[in-house]
């Protein structure tokens, strides 16, 4: 017995005294591994693996510190779930940093009750909520996919650049539906457009038709859609083109499929909004992922290994995790040494000696605000059965 | 002149025709609640999913039909599948009978009982249908989608406003007068189906008279699968299939089935009708209709929209609601003495 407590002390008295020993930090990954995204989270916890691997192997970090990632399950919907889940990963597994949550409802949460308490650096890379840019999050919190009132601001530009003055527009009823509704229509006014009516719509029914038919006599001459492609809003259009009530759509991320074109025809008059990427990030990060065995393609895998990448970045700068998220900024924008997917071991380097990184990573990361991406997106419309990029959209 | 016209031609084509299709299609579902809740007395709750199980049948079958080239023209390939899946729900139905009504009937046992039992029968159909076509949603329907298309009525008329009618709607509303019509020679001029009226006024009686229970039952549950197959399909095609949104049609059908007065064959297609055009109507904007039919002066500013469309579940519920309170035995029920 005595000997054991003499080992624990002697053991921590000699971590006590070397604090440039190498250090294994553990990083939680918080994403709904059960629930309704279930099928996208395995390869966006892979991408920010990919992240943490690629940092840990490279013995760079601090003082050739090796780096753990800890997963967790948000399940996507249910809040107190969640914060259990991010409490046990702060308490037991004693994480310096959270790379999560994926929706916005547990992510506000997670943020609220457990990040703050707990001076936590939390960097999401798929809650787009216009609700999660308010400013309470004391610094602690960014995100890498753009927040859903910028595309709502695009695509109302999108709009009054085509000509369209008045439009109809209906949303799915759910946060991102609302969130996406509200912020276009507010830019819509703004820039001297009319929604003649908007209404929400609830997905999974069999029938649009009475919502089309509300939605086709308040008129307008095109119909905007924000809402899914396999679920609402394909019944919307469905609904439209049987009555003869729209012949022209404009729609958001949520209804970028070319499984419309397929089904209502080459010629559907469709144009809108995409986050999108394009340019030497997306494709190194394609060539990496491919490389280690995984899935590039998935939704959101490039912000998710940006997300990790940008807080092992921050821990670099900042020497110290608690003080990381101080430094998120610093190395998301520039100036400094552009660095791509797999240049990881590079900025380490850069960093150490006391240089400047803008991290692009794999989704073009720009920082903007209270600490999200401003996105690229492009303008597509439908030619013949293919959506093709009209143009991209950028932060101005 | 040309306003009232086209006053006419956009409720024809937005409430009439839609609420028509949707009425009939409703009572396809109500007729096989009522006949059930007659003859075998207990509220079918899995009768929902039965529906879109015989779809799910139907558009595996017609898969295959497309698949040897079979079609109809003009017609969907769905019609013949639809004739193919009657003869297999009937045998499920009949299965499920032997496997779990029958041995309920046998030792009397009461009406609720029955309706948890086909609660879940309910939720093993469910699970059948996600292993038979999975969850997601599938359009099945091909041959001619339209008889009168928008842009083609606009051109022939010169009207503003469009009139609509799917292939669908035509072959939902011709296809329930056609099999209501058949049903009624059933039940009113051949002796099975007199028997089986009988069977369900007095059972007792029936039974010293000499009528087969047995029989009886297997009929009735074949009746059903021709009903809700048909319904079923006709739905399918109408809105394109998604499994699980048939248990959305539960609580119209139901509420059809009581305004009609359960057990009534003739009161369910009413109460369908009645059911289907109150969701239509009250949620309807009228504002475009009143425009043309009232004089410039009176035209209305705003939607005219009573409720909005997401309270039309509501209304059934209402309806429901208000015929229980106020005639509980329902428009051609027989009141309980």
């Amino acid at each position: 017995m005595t000997s054991i407590l003499r080992a624990l002390l002697l053991g921590s008295a000699v971590a006590a005294a070397a604090p440039a020993m190498a250090e294994n930090l553990k990083i939680g990954i918080l994403f709904g591994f059960t629930g309704p995204i279930e099928s996208l989270t395995p390869p966006m916890a892979d991408g920010a693996e990919l992240a943490m691997k690629e940092v840990s192997d490279s013995h760079l970090l601090r003082g050739g510190d090796t780096v753990t990632a800890v997963r967790g399950d948000s399940t996507c919907t249910d809040a107190s779930a969640a914060t259990a889940a991010a409490e046990r990963l702060v308490t037991v597994d004693k994480i310096v940093a959270l790379v999560g949550a994926d929706c916005s409802g547990v992510t506000t949460a997670v943020l609220n009750n457990v990040a703050v308490p707990n001076n936590l650096l939390m960097i999401s890379p798929s809650a787009t909520s216009p609700a999660l840019a308010a400013d309470t999050d004391r610094g602690l919190f960014f995100r890498t996919a753009p927040s859903d009132a910028r595309q709502g601001e695009l695509l109302s530009k999108v709009l009054i650049d085509r000509g369209i003055k008045t439009a109809a527009v209906t949303y799915t009823n759910n946060d991102y539906g609302k969130g996406f509704a509200d912020s276009f229509v507010a830019a819509y006014k703004a820039a001297g457009g009319k929604a003649t009516l908007v209404i929400p719509h609830e997905d999974g029914k069999a029938d649009y038709s009475a919502e089309v038919s509300a939605l086709s006599v308040a008129g307008g001459e095109t119909l905007v859609v924000l809402g899914y492609a396999d679920q609402g809003g394909h019944g919307i259009i469905k609904a439209s083109l049987d009555s003869g009530a729209f012949d022209s759509f404009a729609v958001g991320d949520g209804m970028h499929s070319e499984k419309l074109t397929a089904d209502f025809g080459p010629g559907l008059k469709i144009f809108g909004t995409v986050p999108w990427t394009v340019g030497d990030g997306a494709t190194k990060f394609a060539a990496l992922a491919k490389a280690a065995g995984k899935k590039a393609d998935s939704s959101f895998v490039r912000e998710s290994y940006d997300a990790a990448a940008l807080i092992l970045l921050a821990i670099q700068k900042a020497g110290d995790p608690a003080k990381a998220a101080q430094h998120v900024m610093d190395v998301a924008n520039g100036p400094g040494e552009k660095i791509y997917p797999g240049e990881l071991a590079k900025a380490l380097k850069i960093l150490k000696d006391g240089g400047n990184v803008d991290y692009v990573g794999a989704s073009d990361v720009q920082m903007i605000g209270t600490g999200e991406s401003a996105g690229s997106y492009r303008e597509f419309e439908n030619k013949g059965g293919k959506f093709e990029t009209v143009r991209m959209l950028t932060a101005e | 002149m040309t306003d009232l016209l086209n006053g006419l031609i956009h409720l024809t084509s937005m409430l009439v025709l839609p609420g028509l299709a949707y009425g009939s299609q409703l009572a396809f579902g109500a007729l096989g609640v009522t006949l059930i809740f007659g003859v075998l007395r207990f509220s079918n709750f899995a009768h929902a999913e039965g529906m879109s199980l015989g779809t799910a049948v139907c558009i595996l079958l017609t898969l295959w039909l497309q698949g040897k080239g079979i079609a109809l023209g003009p017609l969907p390939t769905a019609l013949i599948g639809m004739c193919l899946a009657v003869p297999v729900m009937a045998l499920v139905f009949i299965g499920t009978d032997r496997a779990l009504y029958q041995h309920f009937r046998r030792i009397n046992a009461r009406p609720e009982v029955f309706m948890i039992v086909s609660a879940g029968v309910m939720l093993i159909m469910n699970g059948a249908i996600r292993l038979i076509v999975g969850p997601d949603g599938r359009e099945f329907e091909d041959g001619e989608r339209f008889i009168v298309t928008a842009g083609g009525f606009r051109a022939w008329s010169g009207l503003a406003e469009p009139l609509v009618l799917k292939t669908s709607q035509a072959m939902t509303i011709g296809l329930a007068l056609a099999v209501g019509f058949a049903l009624f020679l059933f039940l009113n001029r051949t002796r099975s189906g007199r028997s089986m009226r009988a069977y369900a006024d007095n059972r007792n009686l029936a039974l010293l008279s000499g009528v087969d229970p047995d029989r009886i039952v297997r009929l009735t549950w074949v009746l059903v699968a021709v009903l809700s197959v048909t319904g079923g399909v006709l739905f399918g095609l109408d809105k394109g299939y998604r499994p699980f949104v048939y248990q959305q049609l539960l609580l119209p059908m139901f509420a059809a089935a009581v305004v009609g007065g359960l057990g009534s064959p003739l009161g369910a297609i009413a109460g369908s009708m009645i059911v289907a055009f109150s969701e239509l109507a009250l949620t309807f904007a009228w504002k475009k209709a009143l425009g043309y039919l009232l004089p410039a002066a009176w035209a209305p500013e705003g939607l005219m929209q009573f409720l909005s469309t997401d309270y039309k579940f509501a209304i059934s519920f209402l309806i429901l609601v208000v015929v229980l309170l106020v005639r509980p035995a329902g428009l051609f029920g027989k009141p309980v003495k």
